[in-house]
């Protein structure tokens, strides 16, 4: 902890309240804290979202420039989404044909990218509110991902 | 079914549909499964589980895009989401043993009618005032859940006290099972538990609840994307439109007055209750 504090100053309930009291250092260096994971997380929600809608462009234009007939056919759209339409389904399939450059495949790996924000957001959670020394929120955090990991895991067998 | 769009009206309609699908999920704290689903499998003829699977995607794209803006403005309280997520996950891994143990039909009728009356008690209450008289509730304290968000509409800091933190949990867990074996209705449920049970302020319960959905639909994406239920071609459009609309009404949540979100989540509430009880009552 800070050393120039002395011992018996309590932790601060409410951040914002303590800012001007006694504590003044203290509040202010945790309001800080709470402050740079805010951003933080907003920022990798914001990366995360960015990325996946730009790669999901990119697949659609794909999609569209090597199939000139997608723009006039009216067939073609029960073949993409119909019962039995085919795009890959395993993750390994999905990088094969995203290397491949085909536009449908490279949709998915941006759909990837948006799956995995949340639980990536948890993850980062968990090194936030260690940072903020709040060990009740790193134990409820971790047990969160371990929660969402598993559910990834049990629907793997089931799927 | 036969089809009357190319490929391309029907992403450029699907886009414009999803923004404002985005638009009200990211202002109500839901997925936008409710317009996305029905404008999908009515109006455009997809299959249901192609429609379910463009849902969870709109649910995520809605989440992360609206969050992004909440977190930073600190509409969302983010200890709150971490503590109730504890229960939503736990709800949603028992809910995938519960599935063919409880009959999907009485989940619906049960759900359609607790929907229903929790517009009711919303309704009522659409005038009290936020943050006050609340219960002190000593879970809500050691887990430091109080907090404060600045309301634009009113140019006022607005300081909450939470209370109702084990009620909260309880129907957390049950929202979490909910969502898990209907694939539906995890923000509906969410939004009422925060505001009825633990006082939150309604733009703070949206908030929050917006934060949360993410990581429940995160959960049952990966399922859906290996059983080949989320088609790229109709998750794409669906993706950008709601995130697109997401971003813009992340901007308009602060602006708005309390009691007008309440009311449009009111008739929302309304409209998702009659939708679950007609297909309880259809089988």
């Amino acid at each position: 902890m800070n050393p120039e504090v002395p011992a018996p100053t309590p932790e601060p309930d409410h951040p914002k309240e303590v800012g001007n009291a006694v504590g003044a250092e203290v509040g202010d260096d945790v309001e800080n804290k709470v402050r740079t994971v805010e951003i933080l997380i907003s920022n990798l929600l914001r990366g995360g979202v960015v990325l996946s809608m730009l790669t999901v462009l990119l697949g659609t234009v794909l999609s569209f420039i090597h199939h000139p007939d997608y723009t006039t056919s009216k067939e073609e759209l029960a073949l993409l989404t119909q019962p039995g339409a085919t795009f890959p389904h395993s993750i390994m399939e999905v990088f094969t044909d995203a290397r491949a450059g085909h536009g449908q495949a490279i949709v998915i790996v941006g759909l990837v990218f948006l799956i995995a924000t949340p639980v990536l957001r948890v993850a980062i959670s968990i090194f936030a509110f260690m940072y903020q020394h709040d060990r009740a929120y790193v134990v409820i955090t971790t047990v969160v991902l371990i929660l969402l990991l598993a559910s990834f895991a049990l629907g793997k067998v089931e799927g | 079914m036969s089809f009357t769009m190319t490929p391309l009206e029907f992403s450029g309609i699907t886009f414009c549909v999803s923004i404002g699908a985005g638009v009200l999920g990211s202002l109500l704290g839901l997925g936008g499964g409710i317009i996305i689903i029905p404008f999908l499998t009515l109006l455009m003829g997809i299959d249901i589980h192609y429609a379910v699977g463009a849902s969870i995607v709109s649910v995520i794209a809605t989440s992360s895009g609206a969050a992004a803006a909440y977190v930073r403005e600190r509409m969302t309280n983010m200890r709150v989401a971490m503590v109730l997520e504890l229960a939503t996950t736990t709800g949603a891994l028992t809910g995938a043993y519960l599935a063919g143990v409880i009959p999907v039909r009485w989940l619906y009728i049960t759900f359609g009618v607790v929907l229903g009356y929790s517009a009711l008690i919303m309704y009522r209450k659409r005038h009290q005032k936020e943050g006050e008289d609340v219960a002190p509730d000593a879970l809500a304290d050691w887990l430091r859940l109080h907090d404060s968000y600045f309301d634009e509409a009113t140019g006022k800091t607005i300081a909450y006290r939470v209370t109702g933190t084990k009620l909260g949990l309880v129907l957390m867990y049950i929202a979490g099972i909910v969502s898990g074996l209907l694939g539906i209705g995890s923000g509906a449920l969410k939004v009422p538990a925060m505001d009825i049970a633990m006082r939150l302020p309604i733009k703070v319960s949206s908030a929050t609840s917006n934060f949360m959905i993410g990581v429940t639909a995160a959960a049952s994406a990966g399922v859906y994307f290996a059983r080949g239920e989320i088609d790229p071609f109709v998750a794409a459009p669906v993706m950008v439109g709601v995130l697109v609309g997401a971003t813009a009404g992340s901007k308009l949540l602060g602006k708005i007055n309390s009691v007008w979100i309440r009311t449009i989540f009111v008739v929302v509430l309304l409209y998702i209750s009659l939708q679950m009880l007609l297909k309880g009552a259809h089988g």
